[in-house]
């Protein structure tokens, strides 16, 4: 009943075409700002924090970048793993060589490096596309994996090959408790994700979808695929470098180059199967999914009252969230953000069918 | 509406001409020595039967496919070989025979994709949008919605494409093609699949967009009556081969076309 529109006429296109068009959408996108920033910190346990919240912050972070360029723009990339590797190392330098800099000058240059090296590899993607994309770029992660673990350049010739980092410092403001961080985090993910559909609402974004949808008529109206394709791999780069950097900085702390290994990338995509190919929404479901599901299920025995051993636990675990994903792809192909959408569908329907 | 006679319009000099187009796949040669003009402000037909290389032409017009011999000379400009990018910037559009619309995006994004190639706003400003950027985006909105009110689709703006008849995803293929403004508008097989209320409304919107926005058309068809009452001249093409040109009154008439298309009595 609460969510209708009735009554809400739009009189110019500046109010049709605003993010959020529904007047109740947007008070709850308000309401849920100000409970994450204003509330959240007061409210929210430190193991929250550390175990569930930031590695789901930046993960969303790095599957808004992955969604903009395979969920909008159609290519497919298995490499989005060394990009987020590209990013964190070159923040790991940046800031090692250049102490000077102030973290979010790191952050961004660290991003355009990834953004740079992206576009690198996503040259194939104007000659070949789908199953053959995703192996061209899958040499990204072989050949970055192999990098920094060789190139002891990159680790500052630390004998392990591990790195760690220092304190983040913003103007005076440091990030190092999981409250502060969890802040950090939030405003970086807030503002990108902001920007992220602001791209997709605009002509760049409409111009990757067209890629995605029928390259052939795209061509002909004047898209020109280089600009397109290269464009969603720099930006998509570009994001995924951020969070690559975040993840090394904040979560982290300290990594070895198996940190971003191919394990990443696909947790990376299942995220964007799972939460919605083409939605910045569905990033944030798919990031959370992933994020929250192994540590429901590892926890779920124990509040049943059923003991089991650690390794049957682990297995269940990945048998369950395996079993989850398929489950997925044959019920809901465009995952969770595609339900939400139908539920809201139907909300602003209810009580009738249609 | 008879022939060439459409009412007060004028047409024009040759705005589009096409001089020894020899297009071969391999062995197979789909155009051999074509030639033909298209004036200003005149709806052109390109009839023949399946495989005479129809749509092959409209290809090599708008730039997908390269001839190996021959010139496309467009807007005094000659040349051999475009790009598809080149052809839309010069103002040519084209909808397509199997409808080729982008699936996952609503009818007015497929619309406003037809004014990619007019929205300048950079990347950066498109990021931060308010600004420079949505006031682009409003104006050519504006255009968007002119086009949505003359092929009568107010209903449908938000609709995925997908999800719309296919008399109506035609529409939009239109639509879209229309969003660019162009002087010259290539129509691949604009009504085949429709009933005949669908051919009329479509053939309605094909004499409205010529005569109201002066656009120059160049239409595939394969529904004689359509091609007939529509077109100022006709093209008739067999294996490839230019067999006929002339008003619709002169190509009924020519015995060559008679045989390959509208049949032979044995």
């Amino acid at each position: 009943m609460l969510y209708r529109e009735n009554g809400q006429f739009k009189t110019t296109y500046r109010q049709d075409q605003q993010m959020l068009p529904i007047l109740q959408d947007r008070i709850f996108m308000a309401l849920l700002l100000l409970f994450v920033f204003g509330a959240g910190p007061f409210i929210f346990s430190d193991y929250l924090f550390l175990s569930i919240l930031i590695p789901f912050l930046i993960l969303a972070l790095a599957a808004i970048g992955l969604n903009l360029l395979v969920g909008y723009c159609g290519q497919i990339s298995l490499g989005h793993g060394a990009f987020m590797s590209v990013g964190a190392y070159a923040a790991y330098n940046l800031a090692l060589r250049m102490p000077q800099l102030n973290f979010l000058v790191v952050l961004i240059l660290a991003g355009l490096i990834a953004a740079l090296v992206g576009l690198l590899f996503g040259i194939p993607s104007l000659r070949i596309r789908g199953l053959y994309l995703a192996v061209a770029t899958l040499a990204a992660q072989f050949f970055m994996d192999w990098t920094f673990a060789r190139v002891k350049w990159f680790t500052n010739y630390a004998p392990s090959g591990s790195v760690s980092t220092a304190t983040i410092d913003i103007f005076g403001w440091t990030v190092d408790t999981p409250v502060r961080k969890y802040l950090f985090l939030l405003a970086v993910v807030t503002v990108f994700a902001l920007v992220a559909k602001n791209l997709v609402r605009g002509h760049m974004g409409r111009a990757w979808m067209a890629m995605r949808d029928m390259d052939v008529a795209a061509e002909v109206i004047g898209i020109r695929p280089v600009y397109a394709k290269l464009t969603a791999f720099g930006v998509s780069s570009f994001y995924v470098g951020v969070a690559g950097a975040l993840w090394g900085f904040v979560y982290l702390g300290s990594w070895e180059p198996l940190a971003f290994d191919i394990n990443l990338s696909l947790n990376l995509l299942f995220m964007i199967i799972i939460g919605g190919m083409g939605s910045i929404l569905g990033s944030f479901f798919g990031a959370f999914f992933i994020v929250a599901l192994p540590i429901l299920l590892n926890q779920a025995p124990e509040w049943l009252g059923i003991h089991m051993s650690t390794a049957m636990v682990s297995n269940l675990e990945a048998m369950i969230f395996g079993s989850l994903i398929i489950f997925f792809l044959i019920v809901e192909p465009q995952g969770l953000a595609r339900l939400w959408a139908i539920g809201k569908e139907k909300l602003r329907l209810w009580p009738f069918p249609h | 509406m008879g022939a060439g006679a459409n009412g007060g319009k004028s047409i024009g000099g040759v705005v589009l001409g096409l001089e020894g187009i020899s297009l071969a796949f391999g062995g197979v040669r789909a155009l051999q020595n074509v030639s033909f003009d298209v004036r200003e402000h005149e709806i052109r037909a390109i009839i023949g039967p399946n495989g005479a290389g129809k749509s092959s032409m409209l290809n090599v017009i708008n730039g997908v496919y390269h001839p190996q011999e021959g010139t496309v000379t467009f807007n005094g400009v000659k040349r051999r070989d475009v790009n598809t990018h080149e052809a839309a910037a010069q103002g040519i559009a084209r909808t397509f025979q199997n409808i080729a619309l982008f699936k996952g995006m609503s009818v007015l994004d497929n619309i406003m994709t037809g004014r990619n190639l007019r929205m300048k706003s950079g990347l950066l400003a498109q990021a931060i949008r308010i600004g420079p950027a949505e006031r682009e985006e409003l104006q050519h909105r504006e255009a968007v919605e002119q086009i949505i009110d003359f092929l009568e689709i107010q209903a449908y703006r938000r609709t995925p494409v997908g999800r719309l008849p296919y008399g109506l995803q035609k529409r939009v293929d239109l639509a879209r093609a229309l969003a660019m403004e162009p002087k010259l508008l290539l129509l691949d097989e604009p009504m085949a699949g429709m009933n005949v209320e669908e051919k009329q409304d479509m053939c309605r919107f094909i004499l409205d967009v010529n005569d109201q926005f002066g656009t120059t058309i160049v239409l595939i068809e394969h529904d004689m009556g359509v091609v007939m009452d529509i077109s100022d001249r006709v093209i008739v093409l067999d294996y490839g081969k230019k067999i006929g040109d002339g008003t619709p009154d002169e190509v009924r008439g020519n015995q060559a076309v008679i045989d390959a298309y509208l049949g032979v009595s044995h």
